[in-house]
């Protein structure tokens, strides 16, 4: 091993500091949300106890959290499914060069960079004019997705411009329909990013706030019901909150990863046997 | 049928429908309402439809739309400073010294896990950092740095652009490391052959070429900024305002006509500005 320049040590204490910064405060607080009955908000702890847990689960003063936990995850999962086919989609189409593509293309950047209370306020302005209920699950819904598609697209792009055409050239000279091509070819080698497009769909859609401020109606998502909280509560039941759904996230990452990993290992298995053979 | 359907225009707009139909219900719509509304009228209790220019009158006409959109430009500006810096050193830590792909992933995603938490549960983590009788200020009290606990540590524009760098950081690190990942190496060989020093390879090779990556970083994070209202209330103890502030205090009060006209007026801003940021990059290449 050729020796580190002192460049190196330098930058690695740098980003070692850059972790701490950005996993400090996290972990504070899941330390914060085991004070005892007495504790406050800050340190020192005052005994330890699973108290502020217990007080999450006994639903209360605090508000609906469970059902907004439920909301948010449907919804999540709502998003998700939509987000992957419509970009898989979108960036099929993309790859055509259609007329008007670059309009509906730089109506995607709009879409990414415009600032989220606009979409709020928009969605909402035009669901009460018409005379129509905002419901996270309309109004909510589609707010959510003008944030989620962009993202979803961007990384099919990052994913088509590094596809090999080869592969879909050899499946049409096998007489492959263009259906068959994209569902037996395309769909299997991209299906690794097709799970990050799924992760990012997700978990965008579970913390997103702002798009649903003004558009979510009179049942909360989980990001509003924890907002609602930072207003009025001064225990660290609401640590306990967090530290909770940092652990749901970590879950949700986790499981991601272990589709990722099952679907290497499958097509490992199944792999190609080209040039194993005899010569 | 099938003749039809080989038309590639054709085919490309049936996949993209269903995008160009969340876009344009979700997005278009909004906008030209906003913009239809930022015209209206309204009373203590009610909007009605108009056509006059009060809003805009109003909001050009008062002192306080000038310091919340200069305060919204000085807080997009310190964090991209701060933003950009950080998240160039450690993209380059990142793409340039750390040696084996499996470590730079490893060491990526670590960086990519706390941005899977909710920002708002972020950003109440900084309490007991910052508060009154918080980490910060016990620590510098035992070391004998200060006497009294320091008071614009939490609500303060300081935990503002704190909040913000640690929001938005990674925003700028996953562009430029992106781009830094496709430099060849070989170009950066060639510049210490040349007799290039380090820094002189960092500012004639690097950075020039890191360029789009920063471009994409710097529309992420200056837009963020620009629109966010959530941490500039939160962080600031509601001290501070910025234009999104003044765009949800509005919507709080129903005061619907108002908030649209401070909308379009934000809108303009952020798209302009934009639009020259993309002046130098072209994204669909970049990806």
């Amino acid at each position: 091993m050729e020796k580190r320049s002192r460049a190196f040590y330098v930058l690695a204490v740098f980003f070692a500091l850059f972790l701490l910064f950005l996993y400090g405060p996290t972990i504070t607080i899941a330390i914060l949300s085991f004070q005892g009955p007495q504790g406050g908000l800050t340190f020192p702890m005052n005994g330890v106890s699973l108290h502020w847990f217990r007080d999450l689960f006994q639903e209360q003063a605090v508000g609906d959290i469970w059902g907004s936990f439920r909301r948010s995850f449907a919804l999540g999962l709502m998003v998700m499914v939509t987000t992957v086919v419509v970009s898989v989609m979108g960036g099929l189409a993309f790859r055509k060069r259609f007329a008007g593509s670059t309009v509906l293309f730089y109506l995607v950047v709009t879409s990414l960079v415009i600032p989220s209370i606009l979409v709020s306020l928009g969605v909402g302005l035009i669901f009460s004019q018409s005379g129509l209920d905002v419901h996270w699950a309309t109004s909510g819904y589609g707010s959510q997705l003008t944030w989620t598609l962009p993202f979803g697209l961007l990384i099919m792009f990052a994913v088509f411009n590094r596809f090999d055409k080869s592969y879909e050239e050899a499946a049409r000279d096998q007489g492959a329909t263009a259906w068959q091509t994209i569902a037996h070819v395309v769909l299997p080698i991209i299906a690794p990013s097709l799970i990050g497009v799924a992760l990012f769909g997700f978990t965008l859609s579970y913390d997103e706030f702002a798009r649903t401020l003004l558009t979510a109606g009179s049942y909360n998502t989980l990001p509003l019901e924890i907002y609602g909280m930072t207003t009025n509560v001064t225990t660290p039941v609401i640590f306990a909150l967090g530290t909770l759904t940092t652990l749901f996230s970590f879950l949700v990452i986790g499981v991601f990863l272990m589709a990722v990993w099952l679907m290497n290992r499958r097509r490992a298995r199944q792999g190609s046997d080209a040039g194993k053979g005899m010569v | 049928m099938a003749t039809l359907l080989k038309n590639r225009h054709l085919t490309g707009w049936l996949l993209a429908s269903p995008l160009a139909l969340v876009l344009a219900v979700f997005l278009v719509l909004p906008i030209v309402m906003i913009v239809i509304v930022s015209f209206w009228g309204a009373t203590e209790f009610s909007i009605y439809p108009a056509f006059q220019f009060d809003n805009y009158e109003f909001l050009f006409g008062s002192p306080v739309t000038y310091k919340v959109f200069f305060n919204t430009i000085k807080y997009a500006v310190i964090t991209w400073v701060f933003t950009l810096t950080i998240g160039f050193t450690v993209a380059y830590f990142l793409a340039f010294h750390v040696r084996s792909l499996t470590w730079q992933i490893a060491l990526f995603l670590l960086c990519t896990i706390p941005f899977w938490t909710s920002n708002i549960i972020r950003m109440i983590s900084w309490i007991p950092f910052l508060g009154r009788n918080g980490i910060a200020n016990s620590t510098l009290i035992s070391w004998g740095v200060i006497d009294e606990p320091l008071e614009w540590l939490l609500f303060s524009d300081f935990s503002v652009i704190l909040a913000f760098v640690h929001l938005y950081t990674l925003f700028m690190v996953v562009p430029i490391f992106n781009t830094m990942m496709r430099i060849d190496k070989s170009l950066i060989e060639a510049a210490y052959d040349s007799g290039a020093t380090g820094f002189q390879t960092l500012t004639n090779v690097i950075i020039p070429l890191c360029k789009p990556g920063i471009m994409i970083g710097t529309i992420f994070v200056v837009t963020l900024v620009m629109g966010d209202f959530i941490t500039v209330r939160f962080m600031s103890g509601s001290q501070s305002a910025n234009v999104g502030r003044l765009i949800s205090n509005d919507i709080a009060l129903l005061q619907y006509p108002s908030a649209a006209a401070t909308a379009v007026v934000l809108l303009a801003t952020v798209l302009l500005l934009i639009g020259i940021l993309l002046r130098f990059v072209d994204i669909r290449k970049e990806l």
